[in-house]
């Protein structure tokens, strides 16, 4: 069978998109990058791609708030087509601007009627801030890209990251249904985020969305503290993510 | 109709803009704005309802689960209410004509929503508790505008429209030079700031006679931008008389003689293994790399731009050094990015800042944010730097930014081609910059503020990123036969270098611009940013036109190159200057320079007594040695994903020396960024901060694994006014020592840059005329290369039991050092350079590092011995033990004084700054391996790593002292949390 099909979707200012295609590839899956205006104009690309990746970055500059221009053409180009490549079983991921993208689109925590449940603000320190921290997973939710995991280390890099939810009910809606499975460890969160919550899910675990960074830790040789302690040859935690994704659509 | 959208966040306390005002406040002026609101305005003009403002709004503008907003015509009373009981309300936005990110940014949202065409510019909006106008604006001016590129408005905007100029008429205003003597010639270079010398001025004047007419404005403007220091380096090119403790020496081309000629020596000599592809000519250094890729580094200094604006001027300098690696060869990729910032001690008292100078605090945190934002928004590492502080850089800061970009093989050479269009490709132009190239070759004064203005760029990141983006696919599909960046001197320069043997012919009418009413001069000149030239043949034009297209880019055909060596300048059709290729690039008439050097005594070391645990904290806590967490970690310094060897590693976080990053994702060869800077020796001996500098630079490479036979060099001199022979001198010195230091190495210069004329004039309240000259200031950097990646090194302890060993030779060496700024000693020994020495032990580490016997390697440098164990412990969170006595030390010089003797031996012996040494960490058992590794270089087992995180020094007299290295991390740590 052939090997599944990424399709890693970048804008003007997307700039993970090389390592995100690397990261697939090195999943077992092939990648493809393809400029949002480009998928406009011809929204049959992704018919042979059964995972839909939009990676970090700073989509139009994020001048006015981090996503939100690429968001505001995805819902008025694409929104029939990226609603149609889930609803046939496509997975959808977003990492950091991603992230951003997928919750001001409403792909991922839409309320009931379409209203947003949640956001991701300016981070408590209203500064830009690398650095990489130790992540818990809560099990037993939907999320397919976080099989298998209980813990991982994955670099943050991002000035609006702090996860914010509309209401206190929205919040225990998130949390029972299983779709905040991604958390930082407790005292790591580096954003103020509430309830340290890392990554979302929508109620399938099909598209999910984290603030993290997987393909920063594909291989062991990007971990901060890998010299003379890990086998610079081995793989990085993060690359299960891909992994994941790449089996759940083989 | 002009709309105004004021948006504010629902939860006032969780606002970053109004945090750092009250912060701001509280550190500068001890008023009490905590209860300070903010909002972030937007400004609409163009066709538009009351009911599409809002969808608008709420579309792109307003975060509805955090923010709301408020929507009327900027003159209504509503808009500038008092909020919370806020009366005082003020607007910072940007001046007409100033780049505006996110306005831009605002607009193509609007186009993506089916609002073409309409013009946005954004603002800030602060309320605040009652008081004065002229003090709300008086603390704006200080927190968070900028005259050079802001207006500040108290109470309501009193704006209708955004739209600005008319159309420019076509002229041609003529500049005659004849019957102006020297000092007629003088006045006329300053007032049109052209910053050329009377000499220059008489030589335009004799060309165009022979010519039988003056010259064009533009046809001057255009000389003395390639003319300009910024542009041919003047000074380092000229013959120079100089008079220095060897005699006299006369040079025909410093830089020739020096620089340039060590790399010619180094290539003879690595003969058919020469591993340089094109060095010193294009806009960086290109070098072999893998089998089928060559790398290329520039270092670039954006000093006086970042004095007068540090945000625009830092986050400019970088856009530009970016731009320089993109326009190498055939297109470089950029891969990592650095930048290093010298400014004055943070904590100098407000009384003692000149008038028109930015308080070293506000300066730092705005070139931070400036390289921050420019450089994250390009997804381009930012891996390595420095900072270094001293009160000399108060009016003249130094900010140097580099990149490093890769290459395939074959694309280093290009060439335009007869008949090839002339193309630029990026942002529009507007009047930004005009004269930057001119302004950066002449002194800053306390009124370069209003001065010079025009000459304060503002970038737009995302430009560049689309136009690298569209460039490197360009290059792919091999469109192009040259390109260049818009850098100094806009148009002029670029064009004017790109078409320097063929000539081309230039309609300036087709540039497209940002606003109308530009003059050819200005369109010609201008220094916007996020622009590139490139040659593309005929035949390309469609195929590039539609990447252009695709990535978003405007790209348009401005001219052709010709082969008649003529520049010819055109406004619809009419000939606004034309100018002959040679006399523009060779017509130069060249000055002899003359020098003078005398090395200052030594002056004996004076001691004070004190315990090495409390020397020891002191010396983490000086700026020069502190941790950059609050700097390295506001920079993206893993986008890419190719980070190998960080600026920050182990589980406790340390420093590294170099660092390290893949060059091809997936591929083991690695490329190291590593600098060397001894400003603190620039006053005492330029010679010895250059060659420090160098080996500081190739040691820190070397400690991070580069292999030392492939190391390359980029020099860059920041000196005071070296018109004054005194100045001249140690920069002919610094000269010398690049020379020697790179051929010792066989470590060859690539590329490099200077910034000159680094004073600063001012008359304070009492009518006194003060000047402020930097300290001479070499930056070294060293682009080192790994084989394998898996076999590179870093700094932080690995496990307990291991031994530790010091390779090199030390000696008393505290002139200059970071002990001297504790005050423990004054004066002292010169750390000077042993080059065969610093070479064979560099090589010695080298050999061990491959033999595979290191755990971890570090290089010592500011705070010597002491500092670097310290700031291995801290990154492993281990502890160590280390006798003093152990240390291969040569005490020759070491003036004891009175009756303190080994206290101060001691603390040379810990806190020296010899050059070229490295305390290693070896596995237990490991000392043979090592000692057959290093040879005969002096070395010595010195002390032992241990589980229990503290240090242990044991000093001469057999007494030890203990420190916690969680208190040696506070210490190290604690300028950076001042910062956060």
């Amino acid at each position: 069978m052939l090997a599944p099909r990424a399709l890693i979707l970048r804008a003007p200012g997307t700039n993970c998109d090389q390592e995100t295609a690397h990261a697939f590839e090195r999943a077992g899956g092939i990648a493809r990058r393809v400029h949002v205006r480009a998928l406009a104009e011809r929204p049959a690309i992704a018919d042979d791609c059964q995972i839909l990746c939009i990676p970090g970055g700073f989509s139009y500059g994020d001048d006015i708030a981090s996503g939100r221009i690429l968001a505001l053409e995805l819902a008025t180009r694409l929104a029939d087509a990226l609603a149609a490549f889930r609803d046939r079983g496509g997975l959808i991921l977003g990492i950091c601007n991603g992230f951003q993208v997928l919750l001001q689109t409403g792909l991922l925590l839409a309320g009931p009627s379409g209203e947003r449940e949640a956001t991701l603000a300016h981070n408590t320190s209203g500064r830009f801030i690398d650095r990489w921290v130790p992540l818990e997973i809560q099990g037993g939710g939907p999320c397919l890209f976080l099989d298998g995991l209980h813990t991982l280390e994955l670099p943050v890099a991002h000035a609006e990251g702090r996860f914010v939810t509309r209401s206190v009910d929205a919040m225990a809606r998130l949390e029972a249904a299983g779709q905040l499975p991604l958390r930082y460890a407790a005292g790591a969160n580096p954003n103020g985020s509430e309830a340290d919550v890392a990554g979302a899910c929508d109620p399938s675990g099909r598209v999910f969305g984290m603030m993290p960074h997987p393909e920063r830790f594909i291989v062991a040789t990007q971990h901060p503290a890998w010299h003379g302690r890990l086998d610079p040859t081995a793989a990085g935690v993060g690359l299960a993510i891909f992994v994941n994704a790449v089996r759940a659509v083989s | 109709m002009l709309w105004e959208v004021d948006v504010s966040l629902r939860d006032a306390a969780a606002d970053p803009l109004a945090r750092e005002f009250v912060a701001g406040a509280a550190t500068v002026d001890r008023v009490d704005l905590s209860t300070a609101r903010t909002a972030v305005g937007w400004l609409l003009e163009g066709p538009l309802s009351r009911t599409e403002v809002e969808r608008i709004a709420a579309a792109v503008l307003v975060d509805p689960v955090t923010e709301s907003c408020q929507i009327d015509e900027p003159i209504a009373a509503g808009l500038t209410a008092a909020r919370d009981g806020l009366p005082t309300v003020v607007h910072v936005l940007p001046k007409p004509g100033v780049t505006d990110p996110a306005g831009l940014t605002a607009a193509e949202a609007l186009a993506v929503l089916g609002h073409p065409g309409i013009a946005v510019r954004s603002l800030r909006k602060y309320w605040l508790p009652p008081m004065e106008a002229a003090d709300a604006r008086e603390l704006a001016r200080r927190l968070v505008a900028n005259e050079a590129i802001h207006e500040v408005v108290i109470g309501p905007l009193s704006l209708r429209t955004l739209a600005g100029g008319g159309r420019w008429e076509f002229s041609r205003p003529k500049v005659s030079l004849e019957g102006l003597d020297d000092a007629a010639l003088g006045r006329l270079s300053r007032e049109r700031c052209l910053a050329l010398s009377a000499a220059e001025l008489a030589a335009v004047r004799d060309h165009f006679r022979t010519l039988g007419r003056d010259p064009a404005e533009i046809e001057l403007e255009t000389i003395a931008q390639t003319w300009s220091e910024h542009c041919c380096h003047k000074t380092l090119t000229s013959p120079v008389e100089h008079e220095g403790p060897a005699g006299r020496v006369a040079y025909d081309n410093l830089l020739k003689e020096t620089v340039f000629a060590a790399t010619q020596t180094i290539r003879r000599s690595l003969g058919a293994g020469d591993w340089c592809v094109s060095v010193f000519r294009d806009n960086s250094g290109v070098v072999r790399f893998d089998g089928d890729h060559d790398i290329c580094v520039k270092v670039e200094t954006h000093n006086h731009p970042s004095a007068i604006e540090p945000y625009g001027g830092a986050a400019t300098g970088l856009g530009g050094v970016i731009r320089d690696v993109l326009g190498t060869g055939l297109a470089a990729r950029p891969i990592a990015n650095l930048d290093v910032f010298c400014v004055a001690p943070l904590d100098t008292p407000t009384a003692e800042i000149p008038p028109g100078v930015i308080p070293p605090r506000r300066l730092l945190a705005g070139v931070v944010a400036g390289v921050r934002d420019y450089g994250n928004r390009m997804g381009i590492p930012t891996i390595a730097g420095a900072v270094a502080f001293d009160p000399g850089y108060l009016g003249n800061p130094l900010v140097f930014c580099g990149t490093v970009g890769i290459m395939p093989r074959g694309h280093a050479e290009a060439a335009p081609a007869v008949g090839d269009l002339v193309v630029v490709a990026g942002g529009r132009t507007g009047r930004d910059g005009i004269h930057g190239a001119t302004f950066s070759s002449i002194e800053l004064s306390s009124d370069s503020e209003t001065e010079s203005g025009g000459a304060v760029q503002i970038g737009h990141a995302i430009h560049e990123k689309t136009l690298t983006e569209f460039v490197l696919e360009a290059a792919r599909q091999d469109l192009f036969h040259a390109i260049t960046d818009c850098g100094a001197g806009g148009l002029s320069s670029a064009v004017g270098e790109m078409a320097a043997t063929l000539g081309a012919e230039v309609d300036l009418d087709r540039v497209p611009l940002k606003y109308a009413g530009l003059s050819a001069t200005e369109v010609w000149i201008s220094e916007a940013q996020e622009r590139m030239v490139l040659a593309v043949p005929p035949e390309a034009w469609e195929r590039i036109a539609a990447i252009a297209a695709a990535e978003g880019v405007e790209a348009t055909a401005i001219g052709r190159f010709t082969g008649d060596g003529r520049l010819t300048l055109r406004w619809e059709g009419q000939r606004a200057g034309e100018l002959d290729c040679h006399f523009l690039h060779e017509g130069r008439p060249r000055q002899t320079l003359s020098s003078t050097f005398a090395p200052a005594p030594e002056t004996p070391a004076r001691w004070q007594p004190a315990g090495l645990a409390a020397t020891l904290t002191a010396v983490l806590a000086l700026p020069d040695v502190a941790s950059k967490e609050w700097i390295i970690r506001q920079y993206d310094h893993e986008v890419q994903g190719a980070s190998v060897t960080k600026p920050l590693l182990g589980p406790g976080e340390g420093p590294a020396d170099g660092t390290v990053i893949r060059g091809v994702l997936g591929r083991d060869r690695g490329v190291v960024l590593a600098v060397g800077l001894r400003h603190r020796l620039g006053p005492l001996d330029a010679y010895q901060m250059a060659a420090g500098g160098i080996v500081e630079a190739i040691a820190n490479a070397v400690a991070a694994g580069a292999d030392p036979e492939r190391i390359a060099l980029l020099d860059n001199f920041c000196w005071g006014d070296t018109r004054r022979p005194e100045t001249l001198g140690p920069l002919v010195e610094a000269c010398r020592g690049c020379h020697d230091a790179a051929i010792a190495f066989a470590a060859p210069f690539v590329s490099g840059k200077d910034s000159l004329n680094n004073v600063f004039a001012y008359t304070d309240g009492e009518g006194q005329s003060h000047e402020i000259s930097i300290p001479p200031t070499l930056l070294a950097t060293a682009l080192g290369q790994v084989p394998a990646v898996g076999r590179s090194m870093s700094p932080d302890l690995k496990r307990a039991g291991s031994l530790l060993a010091v390779v090199g030779i030390s000696r008393p060496d505290t002139a200059g050092s970071q002990l001297e700024l504790t005050g423990r000693v004054s004066g002292g020994r010169l750390p000077a350079v042993d080059l065969d020495a610093c070479r064979a032990t560099i090589h010695a580490v080298a050999r061990a590092a491959h033999s595979g016997t290191l755990l971890a390697c570090h290089d010592l440098s500011d705070g010597g011995l002491a500092a670097g164990l310290a700031e291995m412990a801290i990154g492993g969170g281990l502890g160590a033990r280390l006798e003093l006595n152990a240390m291969p030390f040569d005490d020759a010089g070491l003036d004891l004084g009175a009756a303190i003797g080994p206290s101060a031996r001691d603390l040379a012996i810990a806190f020296g700054e010899s050059p070229g040494r490295f305390l290693c960490e070896l596995p237990a058992g490991g000392e043979q391996a090592f000692a057959a590794a290093v040879g005969d270089v002096p070395w010595a087992i010195v002390g032992e790593v241990v589980a229990e995180p503290v240090v242990e020094l044991f000093g001469t007299a057999g007494k030890s002292e203990r420190i916690a290295v969680g208190e040696l991390a506070a210490a190290w740590r604690s300028l950076a949390r001042e910062n956060t």
